[in-house]
């Protein structure tokens, strides 16, 4: 075991700080799901860290990427939120799409679909979840037909995330007559297609963040399924795996809000209760906990291990993580936590929207009691009925 | 950057739990619980045979000169057991003290020999009566001393297996040792504290496993339902998360900074909690049988309670964290960060 990094780590991470500090914008961007100018700023700078070859850097070079390693992606992710760099707007495809077809897509895939979301180009959204299968994917019921060299979709999906403005989304087809886990595929549809119509659903902070998307006799190419027919479920499970794990929750913003949180209690350690210190101090143990975490992780499927069942505990750490660190802020507040950020005593920073977006955490991904079922059924060996 | 571990710590950690499972059943814990007995002469002879007490004593003082990640794993395997020996205060704490002090003490001669260490953080001293000496506390300064040279006052603990003394002693009865690093013999004690709380996590967890997997209610076994399921799952999860932080304050005790101290403390913090969560979780999944001496999970939870407030409390703990906190830069490039880079 060595903890400490080598000194190419070291360069990188000089690079990564010495590019960021030239290029992240001055002033922070709308937010990507509150306006379509939102939506269009973080697509340019998507853009932008594409000329500077840090759209995805662990992916391959011929695909867009720059090949790093694991812990290099940790060290790029730790100085990209030190920077305060705008959020991904295309998480969905670079953190979730992005390495399930890297493992199952075919050449021709990788190099249709990959370099245009590493550039920003094409912004992917998640049409997984529909009315009556949110929790329980296995229960979709929107159908894939083949026709020719086509697909025909048709159903009805919802809570999908960034389809508002995206331009493309990922979603789960059943063959018609099929059950539960069998009978599935992955399908990219573009959200332009005739025959998909997307409503915006709001938030609850407002933003439109969500959408509903009802497909009616959308034609696409054979070409567009990930992985093999019926093998849909599979694929999604694994695609869960980066979702509730590694990618999308790197530690580093929630190191960043530990640190961000110390300062608020400095601030207001005369007039808080000091019985917040404790929750203060365990917030930064709890974003110390992840990373070294994530970096036991990465260290070990570095050494070829892969990643299994334990995606699931992190996504349990990190969103009841988020919801008690953004809490004990609100605390620290007091009765500024409710104040808007048009009010005229507001707050600099806008915990409350951090805190009403942590409640989402332990639903989104998998909803936590699916999690901790997972735990029990997959780690521990209980019975599943 | 590399946060895996060797083959050969692997290979320690399970020759250790090898052993320990062996030798430290249920059944062992029933007998020796009845007779009062000590210590299980037979386990603690293997114990020595197989090296664990040498560990991590310096080759001088003809040790291995393995580190503390090493003994931490070898830690791990005695919680998880609830080993009755004193095996992580005595080769794990006192000997290293005593081998910095005075290498060619006899004691240390003796790899049967148990060392017992008055610390001015722990007010009662484990198994003291049955030491080949005692390392003892005045001022700063650290003194040695058989047992028939001090009066020992038996402290009965919860833990039938703690064996605690107060103990009393006059300086002109004992060998001064000269100034000893009792922040070190504190930072061992706190790890291995946390190294042991590890395993006490994941035996509570396994037992009520077992458990629910065999225990039917309303016609299945209990563990097939949600709620039960859910108590061991967040068990569970506490225990993934204190794990990477025990290992890397293992792998840094050796820096001796500001941030190498906040992570033991944290370690141990996490770990116990971890502890104290599994067990809790484990009584209640056990249901009335949980609560009764019967059924071994109440070893755990008292293990863990009694290493919780031992070799620092968590506030004391917590204090070092914050000092960590508000003295030190914190933040994404700050997980490993040392004091003396930032000086």
């Amino acid at each position: 075991m060595d903890l400490t990094y080598t000194p190419e780590q070291q360069a990188f991470r000089a690079e990564v700080r010495a590019w960021l500090e030239a290029h992240v914008p001055a002033q922070p961007l709308e937010h990507y799901d509150a306006t379509r100018e939102g939506f269009e700023a973080h697509r340019q700078w998507e853009a932008t860290l594409k000329q500077g070859d840090w759209g995805m850097v662990t992916w391959p070079k011929e695909y867009g990427g720059r090949g790093v390693d694991l812990i290099q992606w940790l060290i790029f992710e730790e100085e990209y939120y030190r920077a305060g760099a705008p959020g991904r707007v295309n998480q969905n495809g670079i953190f979730l799409l992005g390495p399930t077809l890297m493992e199952f897509g075919t050449h021709e895939q990788k190099a249709r679909f990959l370099p245009p979301m590493a550039s920003g180009e094409e912004i992917w959204a998640q049409a997984w979840s529909e009315p009556q299968a949110g929790s329980d994917l296995a229960g979709v019921r929107a159908t894939a037909v083949r026709d020719g060299d086509e697909y025909v979709l048709n159903g009805h999906k919802i809570w999908s995330s960034r389809a508002v403005f995206a331009d493309w989304a990922f979603g789960l087809f059943r063959a018609p007559g099929t059950e539960r886990h069998h009978g599935m595929s992955l399908i990219f549809f573009p959200l332009n297609a005739p025959g998909v119509t997307v409503n915006a659903i709001k938030k609850i902070n407002g933003h439109v963040g969500f959408a509903e998307i009802f497909l009616e006799d959308v034609r696409v190419p054979a070409f567009n399924r990930l992985g093999d027919e019926g093998q849909g479920w599979h694929i999604c499970m694994a695609t869960a795996g980066f979702e509730r794990g590694l990618m999308l929750r790197s530690p580093a913003r929630y190191q960043v809000a530990a640190a961000r949180l110390a300062e608020l209690w400095e601030a207001n350690r005369d007039s808080a209760d000091p019985a917040l210190e404790a929750d203060v101090v365990r917030a930064f143990m709890n974003a110390e906990a992840y990373a070294l975490n994530i970096y036991q992780t990465a260290s070990r499927l570095m050494a070829g291990a892969k990643i299994g069942p334990e995606a699931s505990t992190n996504k349990i750490f990190w969103s009841e993580m988020d919801i008690h660190l953004t809490e004990t802020a609100l605390g620290i507040l007091g009765p500024q936590a409710e104040l808007t950020q048009e009010a005229p005593d507001a707050a600099s920073y806008d915990w409350m929207d951090d805190y009403i977006f942590s409640l989402a955490g332990p639903i989104y991904a998998g909803s936590n009691e699916i999690q901790r079922n997972i735990i029990a059924e997959r780690m521990l060996g209980l019975p599943r009925k | 950057m590399d946060f895996t571990l060797n083959d050969e710590q692997r290979m320690f950690a399970e020759t250790a739990q090898t052993l320990f499972g062996d030798t430290c059943t249920p059944d062992h814990w029933r007998k020796q619980m009845e007779s009062g007995e000590a210590r299980d002469d037979a386990r603690w002879n293997a114990i020595v045979e197989t090296g664990l007490t040498l560990l991590l004593l310096p080759e001088e003082a003809g040790g291995l000169g393995l580190t503390e990640l090493d003994f931490a794993l070898i830690a791990e395997k005695a919680g998880y057991v609830a080993l009755p020996e004193p095996l992580a205060e005595s080769a794990g704490v006192a000997a290293p003290l005593l081998a910095a002090l005075a290498p060619d003490s006899e004691v240390l001669a003796d790899p049967s020999a148990t060392i017992a260490i008055q610390h001015p953080a722990n007010p009662y001293v484990l198994d003291a009566d049955l030491a080949g000496a005692i390392i003892l506390h005045k001022d700063g300064e650290a003194y040695l001393a058989t047992p028939d040279q001090v009066t020992l006052t038996r402290e009965e603990s919860i833990d039938p297996f703690r064996r605690l003394f107060k103990v009393e002693w006059d300086v002109a009865n004992a060998t001064p040792l000269g100034k000893a690093d009792w922040d070190l013999a504190l930072d061992r004690g706190a790890l291995f504290c946390a190294a042991q709380g590890l395993g006490l996590a994941q035996r509570a967890v396994d037992l009520a496993v077992a458990y629910a997997q065999e225990r039917q209610q309303f016609g299945k076994p209990i563990g097939s339902y949600q709620a039960v399921k859910h108590h061991l799952a967040s068990a569970q999860v506490a225990i993934e998360f204190a794990r990477p932080v025990v290992l890397a304050a293992a792998a840094d005790i050796g820096k001796r900074d500001v941030q190498a101290r906040a992570r033991i403390s944290h370690a141990k913090l996490v770990a116990l909690e971890a502890a104290e969560k599994a067990a809790k979780a484990s009584i209640q999944v056990h249901g009335a049988m949980g609560y009764s001496w019967e059924v071994d999970v109440h070893l755990f939870l008292k293990r863990a309670l009694a290493l919780k407030q031992y070799w620092g409390s968590p506030a004391f703990h917590r204090g070092r964290i914050a000092n960590r906190m508000f003295t030190q830069p914190t933040g994404p490039d700050q997980t490993f960060a040392r004091e003396t880079e930032n000086a």
